[in-house]
């Protein structure tokens, strides 16, 4: 089991009002698994995934991650953990303008403090593995949308991480370009990474192999789709 | 940090205008303060230059009647001084910080100087010893100076400055010539003239007044052991000290004043003497006069530090603008696993460079502006070297502390909330 959610509750603070965003969520996660949460705009998709990911944290319940709690953890352990174990992929990229492309790329690196001869070698691969081996040191500006959530997803992958959570990569992209990302996301899949997904696309969630409901901040559903039904599609 | 460094600059330049503003602040106080530094060190270095000279120096240790200097004529002769003679002489010379010794008797007389029934205004008598030229510095322009014979025959021989020659002579050469000295008549041996190595530089008729008021218009000099003959009494000794270099001269001054008083006689009630030797510390009313322009310009200072102040709240104030314009970037950072010393580092790095820049540009125009203020008020100036490193290190500090909360504020946003932010 890598990650496990008890009893998760969010609520946000609005002026004196407290918004509850997320009620009660169990969930488990196993290592390996293809995960697509699905639900309609405001009912808490994002905050989940953003527990998940340690850049927010519960208002109530426990967060089990590779076997710890990490509810208590302090900003070292957290970056630590957001560095090494999460990689994040957003819908609007969020590349760094002013970076090429390598150092974008480079940066969770960069944090982890490993050698500025290994970066390069590490950023390349993963720069080759999106192949976009040729537009290394282009700026973000020079690159369209597609290459830019490929630079991303590198970014996301360059520290080998245990789980890749993506908040609708496709969402700002074309369908040809959004096929290729997905593309991308099931290689990786089959290379063993464990994938969670946010998306509104009912084809794009067909591509993982769990679905996830969320309505109104509660997980309702949790329909496991069968293998055939992908391949029917 | 290199790192940080080098996209502090990016950043810098990519907001060159902004930045600039920010740093006006800080260039404007550094250079007021750089500016005021060297000229207040030049004016220091021409205090000290013009009331020591720039070579080697002399201190005067003169007699004092109470707190006057006594002057030979004003009042009655003291009795019982004591004679400077060699022991007294050697036991001076044995202090470390004094090279040379000499002991001389000064009188002033208004009338009874003459060539040829040719009355001169008055003039300035001195008895000298063996020392008192070199001492001194005195040049022989001809003649010769005194010698063992003049001492021991007790010859009515004289030697006149070189400005007694010219307005008694004028083109004539005076020597050999006879003057007549309050009825006595002398022979003319040698002129000298003052050399202007140890004296103090003369640019004003204040300065004038300072330095040569007392000492002004003729000089002439016989050997001291003729003092007697020439006047009836015993005139008692000036001393006039050579140090081994500027800086001792405090402590050369000090020291030949205890040996000296040491031989002062006690009053016949037991108590001291009005009179007493004292020095004439140039070094120390430089060092007066230096304290005072300091302390003017210290005030100085502490006015241009206001606009320090202001600069560092300047960049204080777009470094909030920076963190706030940012807030995007340090969510996503958070996000790859910056820590909030990552962010604090770079924001401290993006201020301290910032105000380093404006350290450094504002040493550029106080400079400008020094020679600029010596141009027109001719003063001179004095760069600091270490004024410049000085400032450009506070500079630096300047942005560490004012960039201090708007850095706190980026390495505590939380994550999501950075990254949400529109």
């Amino acid at each position: 089991m890598l990650l496990e959610l008890k009893n998760i509750y969010k609520n946000y603070n609005q002026g004196n009002m407290e918004v509850p965003v997320l009620k009660d969520i169990n969930l488990t996660v196993e290592e390996g698994e293809y995960i697509a949460i699905m639900g309609p705009s405001g009912s808490g998709k994002s905050t989940l995934m953003n527990i998940i990911g340690c850049i927010d944290t519960p208002t109530s319940g426990e967060y089990l991650l590779d076997g710890s709690v990490i509810n208590n953890y302090k900003d070292k352990e957290l970056s630590e953990i957001r560095n090494k174990k999460i990689g994040f992929v957003f819908q609007n990229f969020n590349l760094l303008p002013r970076l090429s492309a390598m150092d974008n790329v480079a940066l969770p690196l960069q944090y982890a403090k490993v050698g500025k001869k290994q970066r390069r070698e590490m950023c390349k691969k993963v720069i080759a593995m999106v192949g976009l081996e040729d537009r290394m040191n282009f700026k973000p500006t020079q690159l369209s949308g597609g290459q830019k959530q490929r630079v991303a997803i590198a970014r996301a992958m360059v520290n080998n991480p245990r789980i890749l959570l993506a908040d609708e990569p496709t969402g700002a992209l074309d369908s040809k370009s959004g096929k290729q990302v997905m593309d991308l996301f099931d290689k990786l899949h089959e290379e063993g990474v464990t994938i969670i997904m946010i998306t509104h696309a009912d084809e794009i969630a067909s591509r993982a192999k769990r679905v996830i409901k969320i309505i109104d901040g509660e997980l309702l559903e949790e329909s496991k789709q069968t293998q055939e039904v992908t391949e029917n599609e | 940090m290199l790192e940080n460094i080098r996209l502090s600059f990016q950043g810098i330049w990519a907001h060159k205008m902004r930045s600039f503003l920010t740093m006006l602040g800080i260039i404007i106080g550094i250079a007021a303060i750089i500016a005021i530094v060297s000229t207040i060190k030049g004016t220091n270095d021409q205090i000290k230059e013009n009331l020591i000279g720039s070579g080697d120096n002399i201190v005067e240790v003169k007699l004092f009647e109470g707190e006057w200097n006594y002057v030979s004529g004003d009042s009655m002769t003291p009795e019982n001084m004591p004679m400077i003679n060699k022991t007294i002489k050697e036991e001076l010379l044995s202090v470390d910080e004094i090279t040379a010794v000499s002991a001389y008797r000064m009188g002033s007389m208004y009338d009874g100087i003459g060539y040829q029934g040719n009355m001169i205004n008055g003039a300035t008598i001195i008895g000298v010893d063996e020392e008192y030229f070199s001492v001194m510095g005195y040049r022989l322009v001809s003649g010769r100076l005194f010698d063992s014979h003049d001492r021991t025959q007790f010859t009515k021989a004289v030697i006149i400055d070189s400005n007694t020659a010219s307005s008694m002579f004028g083109s004539d050469s005076p020597i050999g010539k006879n003057i007549e000295i309050r009825g006595d008549v002398y022979v003319i041996a040698g002129v000298v003239e003052e050399t202007n190595e140890y004296k103090p530089k003369v640019e004003n008729i204040n300065d004038w007044y300072t330095y040569y008021y007392d000492d002004a218009g003729s000089k002439l000099f016989v050997t001291d052991v003729v003092w007697p003959n020439l006047f009836g009494f015993d005139e008692p000794y000036n001393v006039v000290v050579k140090p081994v270099n500027t800086e001792a001269m405090t402590n050369a001054g000090k020291k030949a004043t205890e040996i000296l008083n040491a031989y002062m006689p006690v009053n016949e009630d037991g108590s001291e003497s009005i009179y007493k030797y004292k020095s004439e510390d140039l070094l120390e009313k430089a060092k007066e006069l230096q304290d005072l322009s300091e302390s003017t310009s210290k005030q100085l200072i502490w006015i241009a530090s206001i606009s320090l102040l202001v600069g560092g709240i300047g960049v204080m104030n777009i470094m909030l603008v920076s963190v706030t314009e940012r807030t995007r970037e340090i969510g996503l950072k958070k996000a790859l696993g910056a820590r909030k010393k990552v962010i604090l580092a770079q924001f401290l790095t993006e201020a301290a460079v910032l105000t380093s820049l404006g350290g450094i540009l504002g040493v550029g125009v106080g400079v400008g502006l020094a020679f600029l203020i010596s141009d027109i008020a001719a003063v001179p100036v004095a760069i600091s070297g270490s004024a410049i490193a000085i400032s450009v290190a506070f500079s630096m500090v300047i942005g560490v502390i004012f960039g201090l909360i708007p850095s706190v504020k980026a390495a505590n946003l939380n994550p999501i909330d950075a990254l949400r932010y529109e």
